[in-house]
């Protein structure tokens, strides 16, 4: 039961890193136009939003 | 635009006014794009933007059908309609006040408590599988620990929206759904803290999170609609900044429709419309009173004349005094009028408040009743106030909490994609419940159409060689109507504001305009050399889907009425054509108010679909009202749906997918009833667990998620 204590440890701070990085996405922006940007990665053109 | 193919109204005002008028401090510009759908659309729209000159840069969202523009310097919002209309992309402007609602921080405040309650779920889910499966002694008492300190302070920043609200009902002495979330998320972390602290058996750390998460999931879907209204009823209130023209001294500048006085000269040049009530002082024209009276005849107005704000100049400059300004014209007479009838309008109980307000005192009777019992009964008040707390947990509206807003954000999402905006909570809902449909004609089922027949070949090429670069609405209707015409060669177009058109045709003078400016009666006459002028005689044709709306309709059960301000002939003829037995022409907007109240008198319940000013008011009687994107103002705003394309197709799965949502909300009550009537009698007896609540929160909530989501299928 020992290992425990690195575990759970582990678990927490691989979860919190997952809160992290959503949490990253939803203030860039990310998620303001899924469908858009399915479409846009098929686009030759390479267009920046803008800032 | 070049100058020849510029509309007749700009042609009358000197360029620093256009300018002027442009540069109202607009950095940024929102327009609506209903009609794109692909990859190509994006970049079509973002190169024909960026290529005109003052634009920055361009982004189209395509999940909200609506382009972004930022601007070096003022380019006036009609300038970007006009380049995206011809690259072939329908365009409409947008409120900019929408651009503040675009960063949206509510809706991200709700999502990022959503990421830190499922979190904190998660790995609390996890602990407890651990204790679930038996877990005891140290372990147990540890895993405990861990789980109060990742769920206490999750639930105390996750869960504030619901405190907020239940104390602001509180203060006020009252009770919403939020109470008995608050009180059950308080009691459930404080009593399981106190079992942590004393060892005990069971903690319902995970229940007090996993509630968090479930219900800000609804929550957040409940914004999101609650935004897609308040965002369309922002689009809907009016870009048209009311700026008029007035003339003082021979002098014209652009004024606010504020700042007018009584007896201020306004000029109105040919495709506006009258601001003021007043009297004409100098010019002659044809103006259109169909928004405030449905006729689709035009009307002679010259010198002496009486015109009424709202009605649209159509062939010549008009410069009228003024004779009643602001809140005292018959068009904000109007307006009022209509407030009037909201104001008194039946409000609609949502499905969701009703459920509501039978369910909150339920649940805290039922809770204190168990409470008490137990206390009673074994004398134990820590296990009593256990048991109370579990049966708060089970009970708890999870399911239903997400009953409603997953069925309306689907249903919403749905129908936007087929170009409808749902304004209105209630709408669906409502909607579902109507089986009387009453049309306007003009304007919803009908647009003007120039007959083709009274013209020879020639003279249609010549026609539509004329017309088809003009933006006057009669222009426009005669072109339209001559659609599929090769258009004849020209030279030397001309355009004369107030007149008509002219042209060089194989040596030949050829005049399209007034019957006033030829020679001829009143209407719209086309002359070829010096032969005599030949009327073009424009009519009402209808819009695109029409008859496959109302045949749609009618086999969908729903009894159709056509109410027309137009006379009997022009209304009888449509109704004939779309097989609308039960007919009314005349019709006041007054009258048309009385015949909906007569038809919900008599049991039914109405949907109107009407754009006119005249039918504002009928709107706001009926029980659910649809207008197109086309309408005026007021009553777009007096609907609670509105129809962004200019086709009728739309709105034939419109009732369908009414009645499956509405169907769907009520399942969805259905199913969270039934997992409380088997849940509740454990919860009271004490046989519930920390596993038995975790389940039946999440089964409840995941069915009722994936019943709302069968909306998306066949109707």
């Amino acid at each position: 039961m020992n290992v425990l204590v690195i575990l759970i440890p582990v678990s927490l701070v691989l979860g919190g890193l997952g809160l992290v990085a959503f949490l990253w996405s939803l203030r860039a922006n990310q998620y303001e136009d899924l469908e858009g940007d399915a479409w846009r990665i098929l686009s030759d053109d390479d267009t920046r939003p803008p800032e | 635009m070049s100058d020849t193919a510029a509309c007749p109204a700009c042609i009358g005002i000197p360029d620093a006014i256009l300018a002027k008028a442009a540069s109202r401090g607009v950095e940024q510009i929102m327009l609506s794009l209903p009609a794109i759908h692909c990859v190509a659309c994006i970049t079509g729209v973002e190169r024909a933007l960026e290529r005109l000159d003052g634009v920055a840069s361009a982004r189209v969202n395509l999940s909200m059908k609506r382009v972004t523009v930022g601007l070096d310097r003022p380019v006036a919002p009609e300038t970007l309609i006009d380049a995206l209309e011809l690259a072939g992309f329908e365009a409409r402007s947008l409120d900019s006040s929408l651009l503040s609602a675009e960063k949206d921080p509510v809706g991200s405040a709700l999502m990022t408590r959503i990421a830190v309650s499922g979190f904190a779920m998660m790995n609390v889910m996890l602990m407890s599988v651990a204790i679930w499966s038996g877990a005891m002694g140290a372990t147990q008492h540890m895993f405990h620990l861990i789980s109060a300190a990742i769920s206490i302070p999750a639930v105390a920043y996750a869960g504030q929206p619901f405190f907020q609200h239940a104390w602001s009902a509180l203060r006020v002495r009252r009770l919403n759904m939020d109470v008995p979330i608050s009180l059950a998320l308080i009691l459930t972390t404080g009593m399981s803290l106190f079992e942590t602290v004393y060892g005990g058996e069971h903690a319902y750390f995970e229940a007090a999170v996993s509630l968090v998460f479930f219900l800000l999931i609804g929550r957040y879907l409940d914004h999101r609609s609650r935004k897609a209204a308040a965002s369309a009823a922002a689009q809907l209130a009016a870009l048209e900044v009311p700026r008029v023209m007035r003339l003082r001294d021979g002098v014209r500048e652009m004024v606010d429709f504020a700042d007018l006085a009584v007896g201020d000269l306004v000029l109105v040049l040919p495709g506006g419309r009258i601001p003021v009530d007043g009297t004409v002082t100098e010019g002659a024209s044809q103006i259109d009173r169909s928004m405030l009276t449905g006729e689709s005849r035009l009307h002679h107005a010259e010198t002496g004349a009486h015109v009424t704000a709202g009605e649209v100049n159509m062939t010549g400059p008009l410069t009228i005094r003024a004779a009643t300004v602001g809140m005292d014209t018959t068009l904000r007479k109007m307006v009022t009028m209509v407030d009037a009838a909201e104001a008194v309008r039946n409000k609609y109980t949502a499905i969701a408040d009703r459920a509501a307000a039978f369910y909150s005192p339920m649940v805290h009777l039922l809770a204190l009743v168990t409470c008490t019992g137990w206390i009673i009964a074994t004398g134990d008040v820590r296990l009593s106030i256990n048991i109370a707390v579990a049966v708060l947990i089970i009970t708890c509206p999870c399911a239903l909490g997400l009953a409603v807003p997953a069925v309306s954000t689907i249903a919403a999402g749905r129908l936007f994609r087929a170009g409808l905006l749902v304004k209105d909570g209630t709408a669906l809902e409502r909607l579902a419940e109507v089986d009387t449909v009453v049309f306007d004609k003009t304007g919803t089922l009908t647009m003007p159409v120039a007959a083709r027949d009274t013209l020879s070949a020639d003279e249609q090429a010549v026609a539509l060689a004329l017309t088809q670069d003009a933006s006057h609405p009669v222009s426009q209707a005669i072109a339209a109507a001559l659609d599929g015409v090769t258009p004849a060669s020209l030279t030397d177009q001309m355009e004369h504001p107030g007149k008509g058109l002219s042209a060089i045709w194989n040596g030949r003078m050829v005049k399209l305009g007034s019957g006033a400016w030829l020679g001829a009666g009143v209407g719209t006459y086309l002359q070829v050399g010096q032969d005599i002028p030949r009327r073009i005689k424009l009519h009402a044709g209808l819009r695109d889907g029409a008859q496959e709306l109302v045949a749609a309709w009618q086999k969908q059960g729903l009894v159709v009425h056509l109410v027309s301000g137009d006379d009997r002939t022009e209304t009888s003829r449509v109704a004939r054509m779309l097989g609308i037995d039960r007919w009314q022409a005349e019709t006041q907007p007054e009258d048309k108010i009385h015949y909906i109240e007569a038809l919900s008198e008599a049991g039914a319940n109405v949907l109107m679909v009407g754009d006119g000013l005249n039918d504002t008011g009928a709107l706001t009687a009926a029980y659910a009202s649809l207008s197109p994107a086309t309408a005026a103002d007021a009553s777009r705003a007096a609907s609670d749906i509105v129809l962004l394309n200019d086709s009728l197709v739309p709105l034939i799965e419109l009732p369908l997918v009414a009645r499956a949502a509405k169907k769907r909300i009520v399942e969805n009550f259905a199913i969270s009833a039934a997992y409380n009537v088997v849940a509740i009698p454990i919860a009271v007896a004490g046989f519930a667990t920390p596993l038995l609540a975790a389940i039946a929160m999440s089964t409840s909530s995941i069915t009722v998620l994936v019943n709302a989501l069968r909306l998306k299928g066949r109707v």
